[in-house]
């Protein structure tokens, strides 16, 4: 089981500068063990994180409530994804909606076979990928961020055909995760979703970050210009 | 220079406000006397208006724009310094400028990610609403993405989130501010 061999990558509050400055379009946190060992995300990590980054920054991990939400923008958190919480209450994202705004709420939503599942991976539920992201952009989903547990790790490409699948049943913006392992994998992704999620090949080397935007720009993919204006 | 934030019980401001200090501004808690008064995009319309109303920024905003000094408000900010938004099932705005905001039509919907403003670099935008006014001063992908009237200037994008493009564009805005409070 991929899902299941988390490493610790190192500090998350160097990493996020360094994304940042690197040229980053966006950092996304999730602590993903935060539900299973029944704790919320740490907020005070997440201050550190936001005061060092000047892009948009999204948290999740044991987010259960509009308190918890709110506790996270208050540490400087720009939208929040809810997985596990808002599949046993899905109510949580109306409630989130109404009171953030959709354009924070993230629905993060881990699939495997085309079904979710809920808990970092480790907890079936009865709900397809499709079924779920339509329900979740009908309660007001800003964004959907899609992983998939087949891809995740794999470093083969993202899960095209499960991504191609929920983008089409939603006018919500879709944001591939999982499978990548370099950039001929995050043009296909952006051919079906509207943005792609990186992990693990830059945790290993940050530096991939800048050779990365170079080789999708040779790929024709459009990436921002960045001027890197202080050493990383 | 000192600016002050129009806060409304919602969402981040804490980005707008790192970002504006690390330019060297300082934050101030009083709308009337700050430097530059800065309508943070955060929330929903309509409690957007209400906690504005209930903290009585709405009347220190509009004697700030009669008295010609500087306004500026980003996203949710410049949306709600027009006449009216049809969030919320229609809301009156704080009447700053002329113009409505309206429900984007076009992509998907919230309008999010980077997008280029005219030849000025990409920003970052977060929205599902967009000004339609004559006061649209830069576009983006056919949506206004800066608004200028009088002391008013507005920005649809966050350039707080923006990198070193937006904290150019910030730079710009402090800039602006000190020579109008001179003028």
């Amino acid at each position: 089981m991929r899902f299941q061999e988390l490493r610790d990558v190192g500090d998350p509050v160097e990493l996020g500068a360094a994304y940042s400055h690197a040229g980053a379009d966006e950092l996304v946190f999730l602590d993903v063990k935060a539900t299973l060992e029944g704790r919320a995300a740490l907020v005070g990590l997440v201050q550190r994180v936001s005061e060092r980054l000047a892009i948009p920054f999204t948290v999740g991990g044991g987010v259960r409530s509009v308190a918890d939400a709110d506790q996270l923008l208050a540490a400087g958190a720009d939208k929040v994804a809810v997985n596990s919480a808002a599949l046993d209450r899905p109510t949580l994202v109306t409630e989130l909606a109404q009171q953030l705004g959709t354009q924070a709420v993230v629905v993060a939503i881990d699939a495997e076979g085309g079904r979710v599942r809920s808990r970092a991976g480790t907890t079936e539920t009865a709900r397809t990928a499709v079924d779920w992201a339509r329900e979740a952009e009908s309660r007001g989903a800003g964004e959907i961020l899609l992983t998939s547990i087949d891809a995740d790790g794999t470093r083969a490409g993202y899960d095209l055909e499960l991504t191609r699948s929920v983008s089409a049943a939603v006018g919500v913006p879709v944001i591939a995760s999982g499978g990548a392992g370099g950039a001929e994998h995050v043009a296909e992704a952006l051919q079906v979703a509207q943005a792609a999620l990186l992990a693990s090949i830059l945790h290993e080397d940050p530096d991939r970050l800048t050779s990365l935007r170079a080789e999708l720009h040779a790929l024709g993919v459009p990436v921002r210009r960045v001027e890197v204006l202080h050493g990383a | 220079m000192r600016f002050a934030i129009c806060e409304y019980g919602a969402g981040n401001v804490r980005s707008v406000e790192l970002a504006f200090t690390r330019l060297g501004a300082t934050r101030t808690d009083d709308v009337r006397v700050a430097d530059l008064a800065i309508l943070p995009g955060v929330g929903s319309a309509r409690a957007a208006m209400a906690g504005l109303r209930s903290r009585g920024h709405d009347v220190a905003l509009r004697e700030r724009v009669v008295a010609g000094r500087p306004v500026f408000g980003i996203c949710l900010g410049l949306q709600l310094a027009l006449d009216w938004t049809a969030e919320d099932d229609g809301v009156d705005g704080l009447g700053l400028l002329r113009g409505r905001s309206l429900r984007l039509k076009e992509g998907r919907v919230p309008r999010m990610g980077w997008a280029e403003v005219d030849d000025r670099g990409a920003f970052y935008f977060a929205h599902s609403y967009a000004a339609s006014t004559p006061a649209a001063s830069a576009w983006s992908e056919g949506v206004v993405a800066e608004v200028r009237a009088g002391s008013f200037l507005g920005c649809q994008f966050h350039p707080e989130k923006s990198g070193e493009v937006g904290a150019r564009y910030l730079a710009g805005v402090l800039e602006e501010a000190r020579s109008l409070s001179l003028a």
